[in-house]
């Protein structure tokens, strides 16, 4: 046992002074939700059962693709984010660093895929 | 960490259970967590049977019996027995409270259980080892800041600042809130917890003290700070009523306010 007082115990590495950023970002991030969400249901719900040539004709309008674009690109930030809060309240050391890094490339990539298969349907 | 399971060494087994008293017809089981660390055997969990004919309300009120009457060696912190020294934290009947102000009649069934604070070093049957929540306290400045000369008479203060108090100063740091927290329980070396983080907003909101910036900073952290996912575990077990993870939030919204 390493001879550290209770309080450098305590005290750690200090403050961060980091944080607050994060926390404003994943609040903004869930009231937009809130909106798209619901924008999405009805929007995809309103082309779901259609063919591919009436799809594509329904994402050409700006409307619904813009918010498929949007619920897409902020929904799988948000996503990031709490996902990391997870892998930060349960795991420790190289899991944590390597969960990270998984989960932003599995956010990125999918984001990329999303915004890739919006902007074929809507140009 | 989070830990699914317990240690090999920290699994309870089935103890003693201490004979009924002669004569007693009102009788109330208490099975009690036992653990000697001088006897290198895992917890156990003995049972005792009080006689409420002659035993006080309060949970404590039967500790003290058991201990006096039944079984001397059972270990437990206990002081003022009106609810002001936060001594006698443990969980009873699977709520983190004080044993002095906690009823028996408030327990339904006829069994009473009772545990050491939760997830807490312990030190011998009812008594957790709260060195690092004391040093977690001390960590956020718990004394009043000031950088201008000391008034000739007081620090003045009015009595709305001085309403901003309530229900932060009362707090005795009976560690009932932070050992109920789960962010606390996997968490517990940076996470300073619900019951450190009250305190600190109670010096933060302190209209008297000049060292809101520097609090405001050693609290800004993903850590320190921001575990507190909001679960109000605290809120509910606080044996004083008090509502840690309202205290937080006003934290956080301080944290936005200077930020944003």
């Amino acid at each position: 046992m390493p001879y550290i007082t209770d309080r450098k115990r305590a005290s750690g590495l200090g403050s961060a002074k980091r944080g607050t950023e994060k926390h404003w970002q994943m609040s903004l991030s869930s009231a937009a939700l809130v909106v798209l969400v619901v924008l999405f249901i009805f929007t995809f719900g309103g082309a779901l059962g259609m063919g591919y040539e009436e799809a594509v004709v329904y994402y050409h309008r700006p409307f619904p693709a813009i918010v498929a674009l949007l619920t897409i690109a902020v929904g799988l930030l948000h996503f990031r984010g709490g996902v990391q809060i997870l892998i930060d309240d349960y795991t420790r050391g190289l899991t944590r660093k390597a969960l990270i890094v998984g989960t932003a490339c599995l956010s990125y990539a999918a984001l990329a895929a999303g915004v890739f298969a919006i902007a074929r349907l809507a140009l | 960490m989070v830990e699914f399971t317990l240690p090999k060494n920290s699994r309870i087994t089935v103890g003693k259970t201490w004979p009924k008293p002669e004569g007693a017809t009102n009788l109330r089981k208490v099975t009690i967590y036992r653990w000697n660390p001088d006897d290198g055997k895992n917890p156990r969990l003995d049972t005792y049977w009080v006689d409420m004919d002659s035993c006080g309300p309060m949970v404590l009120d039967a500790l003290i019996k058991i201990k006096t009457e039944i079984d001397p060696t059972l270990t437990f912190r206990r002081s003022c027995r009106e609810g002001i020294c936060g001594s006698c934290a443990m969980n009873i009947d699977g709520i983190n409270t004080l044993a002095c102000i906690y009823g028996m009649d408030e327990i339904g069934g006829d069994e009473i259980k009772i545990y050491p604070l939760p997830h807490m070093p312990v030190v011998k049957d009812l008594i957790p080892d709260l060195t690092h929540f004391y040093a977690q306290h001390a960590a956020i400045m718990p004394w009043l800041e000031t950088k201008t000369n000391r008034p000739a008479k007081e620090w003045k203060q009015s009595i709305e600042d001085r309403k901003k108090l309530d229900g932060l100063y009362e707090c005795v740091m009976c560690a009932s809130c932070s050992t109920a927290c789960p962010s606390y329980w996997w968490n517990g070396d940076k996470f300073l917890g619900p019951a450190a983080l009250l305190n600190a907003y109670r010096w933060i909101v302190d209209s008297r003290d000049e060292a809101t910036g520097e609090r405001l900073d050693q609290l800004e952290d993903p850590f320190k700070l921001y575990r507190c996912h909001t679960i109000m575990n605290c809120a509910k077990t606080c044996p004083k009523g008090l509502n840690p993870a309202r205290a937080i939030q006003h934290i956080k919204k301080l944290m936005v306010e200077r930020a944003v």
